[in-house]
């Protein structure tokens, strides 16, 4: 029922693709990152390959199901997955992988000094952006490890999708940057021509946040910056090394997004973005969509039909007619006289059969189904109009659809269907149940 | 009722759109709010259809009653500044630090002294009186960070007690930490009725309350109306469900009949929709296990506008809020 359809996503060939090496899910916030990152994970190992995936904060039920619950930063193998491939899985432990890259770059001595400077604490434990720098930084290790035909990458929760490609370079420069520099060595700075009035401020500035912070806290950032600087070629070179690893032909972009205002608003941005960073993108996952298998009855028609049936149930009241629900089942096509009014206004070919020894009990159950399915339709035609501005704006991407399941993902029989929905869904229009 | 209302949750629950509601229930009937916003991205001034908020305090809405509801984005860096200006009297200087980097340094690198920062104007409206000695709000709601970050954030003292064992950030840290762990702050978490959303706010709680920090009420969101009244009956024949469909109308009940062919995909929304309600049910008890006050505010199917929040808010204070 799509107005404008969209270029179909066949996710398939593109699992399939030995020139494929990186799949990354984007996203805002909660719309099905981590478990279409596990779903696309395990159906192309399913399908053959020999798969890593490198989920961030998955929820816990479904971690267990991978057996990734224990956080220890490697990847595990995944049990029970048919067919002729591997599917391994780890999920992100962002201290860990900092401690490792320290312990990677310095003697043992040099890396403890480190890891216990109180400043390198705070900033490993959840500094704004350390996040996202560690799973880029991971998903660097893992393509240079050259183990896996395919690494499929989650990215972090945050509120926008955008922060997994700024965040990284934002805290690279910082660290490298030259205000942390200074920091260390005003001396060094100031001597150049042109930055003396830096220098002046810097002192300052140094004296300022002593007072403001503490001396001991400026004495460790400086002692911390020191001892990473002569370590290794710096934070920045680091991210922008994996950030071309993005833009690499051998990696694809999945935005994943739910049908809803905000979420697609949020896509829209990141697919401008991709294209602004020459960034591949294989397409949109519009996951959570909702379908009806009786989408030819309109809410409308629905609701109108729920209270023509509550009315005929007060009538029936009134004229006794009530309690006939253990009355034998009239015969089908037995000829039955017209309803009242008919609400299409069509009494079709295939008879009206309505009658009046309906059973009160599934006459009021039917009113139910008939209220919920208005809602269902209301549902539909919001996320309808919500997809359509999004093609309206980027007619170029292909979409799949994914159907909003009514319970949540949480194992692999659950990854499994949402896996064949994410190939289904872009060859047939709805993939929704 | 608490003067300090802080208000989080997962992200994307509504923790924005709650605390609005809050800020207007709690100014029904004359009396003054403040809503605080945190994090720097214009959620407020959003929800109140009106163009950006500077760093001060606007009125945004009357509430019914003729109370006010004022708003406030405070912006952190211009925060340090006017908190470097009252301390240290920089002068020009303080615009030069600003351009070398280094408020934008203070604020991001030592993540503590932002948070005392924000807290810390938050405490400060809390505790303002006027000439006449009455509080200057009779409430202030935060629209505060999620539920991850929320107890280090409001743990300010611990935070910044390794950075500033003395001065003016050691005091007002202190100072902070008075007001947020005694009976005049409440901290609210906002949840869905989803697997996720919950685990997060039984930990949230658990946390808070490890801290010393008043955990306060949980805030169910977008909660979905009951539909079906009593669940489908494993034994309903299909055929009595077609002649019901085919009464209202909706064609003939006759296999193959166009009643007939609803029966089967409307069953299915019903048991899909079964199947959501027993899993919020199972939320719900999680929830019920905390032993906290409960409230519920329904999903309004079209989205939130203005009219929408002062539905939320005359929800809230029908439970008593
Ligand atoms: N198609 C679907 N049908 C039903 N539930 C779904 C579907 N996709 C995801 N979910 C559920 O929605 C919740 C959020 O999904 P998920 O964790 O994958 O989102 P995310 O984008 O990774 O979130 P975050 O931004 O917090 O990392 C989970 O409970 C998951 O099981
Ligand atoms: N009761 C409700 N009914 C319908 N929509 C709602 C309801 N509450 C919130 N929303 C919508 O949900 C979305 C998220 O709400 P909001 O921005 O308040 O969440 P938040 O927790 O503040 O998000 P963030 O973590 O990004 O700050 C918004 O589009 C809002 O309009
Ligand atoms: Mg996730
Ligand atoms: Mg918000």
């Amino acid at each position: 029922m799509s107005l404008t359809p969209a270029v179909p996503l066949d996710v398939d060939p593109l699992l399939d693709d030995p020139e494929t090496r990186i799949m990354v899910c984007c996203g805002a916030g909660g719309v099905g990152k981590t478990t279409t990152a596990a779903a696309l994970g395990l159906r192309a190992a399913e399908r053959g390959r020999k798969v890593v995936v490198l989920t961030i904060d998955p929820a816990r039920r479904l971690a267990q199901s991978m057996g990734i619950d224990s956080l220890d930063n490697t990847p595990r193998r995944v049990k029970d997955v048919d067919g002729p491939g591997e599917l391994h899985a780890m999920m992100l432990d962002m201290k860990r992988t900092f401690d490792e890259i320290v312990e990677a770059h310095a003697d043992a001595e040099r890396s403890r000094a480190i890891l216990e400077n109180p400043f390198y604490q705070s900033l490993s434990a959840g500094f704004a952006g350390t996040q996202e720098y560690m799973a880029m930084e991971k998903l660097g290790q893992l393509r240079s490890r050259e183990e896996w035909d395919l690494i499929v990458v989650d990215t972090p929760p945050s509120r926008s999708a955008l922060d997994f490609l700024d965040a990284p370079k934002n805290l690279g420069s910082f660290l490298d940057g030259k205000f942390i520099r200074v920091l260390m060595a005003p001396a060094k700075v100031g001597g150049r021509a042109g930055m003396k009035f830096l220098n002046v401020g810097m002192s300052m500035m140094t004296g300022t946040l002593g007072k403001l912070l503490g001396g001991q806290f400026l004495r460790d950032v400086q002692t911390f910056v020191a001892a990473m600087d002569t370590m290794f070629g710096g934070f920045r070179t680091r991210a922008d090394a994996t950030y071309q690893l993005l833009q690499a032909p051998g990696t694809a972009f999945l935005v994943v997004a739910a049908p809803e205002r905000d979420a697609l608003r949020e896509a829209a941005y990141f697919v401008e973005r991709l294209a602004a960073e020459k960034m591949p993108l294989a397409g949109l996952v519009l996951n959570r969509v909702h379908g009806s298998g009786a989408a030819q009855l309109s809410a409308e028609r629905a609701l109108a039909a729920a209270e023509n049936l509550d009315e005929r149930r007060i009538v029936d009241q009134d004229a006794g007619k009530v309690g006939v629900q253990n009355s034998p089942e009239t015969p089908s096509g037995s000829p039955e006289p017209e309803p009242a009014h008919s609400v299409d206004g069509t009494n079709s070919a295939d008879g009206t059969d309505g009658t009046d020894t309906v059973d009160a009990h599934a006459q009021h159950l039917t009113t139910g189904l008939l209220r919920l399915h208005a809602e269902r339709m209301q549902l539909l035609a919001r996320e309808q109009r919500t997809r359509d501005r999004f093609t309206a704006l980027h007619p170029e991407v292909a979409v799949t659809e994914v159907a909003a399941l009514p319970g949540d993902v949480h194992d692999l029989a659950g990854l499994r269907d949402i896996g064949d929905r994410l190939a289904a869904g872009g060859t047939r229009p709805t993939g929704a149940a | 009722m608490s003067r300090l209302q802080v208000v989080s949750g997962k992200g994307g629950t509504g923790k924005t759109t709650v605390a609005a509601a809050l800020a207007l229930a709690l100014a029904t009937e004359g009396k003054r709010a403040l809503l605080v916003e945190v994090e720097g991205r214009q959620g407020i001034a959003q929800l109140f259809e009106t163009e950006a908020l500077p760093y001060e305090e606007r009125k945004v809405a009357v509430a019914p009653g003729g109370g006010e509801v004022y708003a406030l984005a405070i912006d952190v860096e211009l925060a340090l500044l006017d908190y470097l200006q009252m301390f240290y009297r920089l002068g020009g200087a303080g615009r030069a630090l600003r351009k070398i980097g280094a408020i934008d340094f203070a604020t991001t690198i030592a993540p503590g002294v932002r948070d005392v920062l924000l807290t810390g104007k938050v405490c400060e409206a809390v505790r303002r009186k006027d000439k006449q000695g009455r509080f200057a709000y009779d409430y202030v709601v935060m629209d505060a960070p999620p539920t991850g970050r929320i107890t280090r954030f409001l743990n300010v003292n611990d935070e910044v007690a390794g950075l500033a064992k003395i001065g003016p950030i050691h005091n007002q840290a202190q100072a902070v930490m008075r007001v947020l762990k005694s009976p005049e702050t409440a901290v609210h978490l906002v949840t869905l009725l989803e697997e996720m959303p919950v685990q997060e706010t039984v930990d949230g709680m658990a946390e808070l309350k490890a801290a010393g920090l008043p955990a306060g009420r949980v805030l169910v969101n977008m909660v979905r109306p009951a539909v079906l009244d009593a669940p489908v009956p494993t034994d309903v024949r299909r055929q009595d469900i077609a002649k019901a469909l085919s009464r209202a109308g909706l064609g003939g009940a006759r296999k193959g009949g166009r009643a007939e062919q609803l029966v089967e995909p409307l069953l299915a929304q019903a048991a899909d929709y079964e199947e959501r309600v027993a899993l919020e049910r199972r939320q719900r008890a999680e929830l019920a296990e905390l032993g906290l006050p409960v409230h519920e505010l329904e999903l309004l199917a079209e989205g939130i506008d203005l009219a929408g929040l002062f539905r939320l808010a005359a929800e809230l204070r029908k439970q008593g809020l």
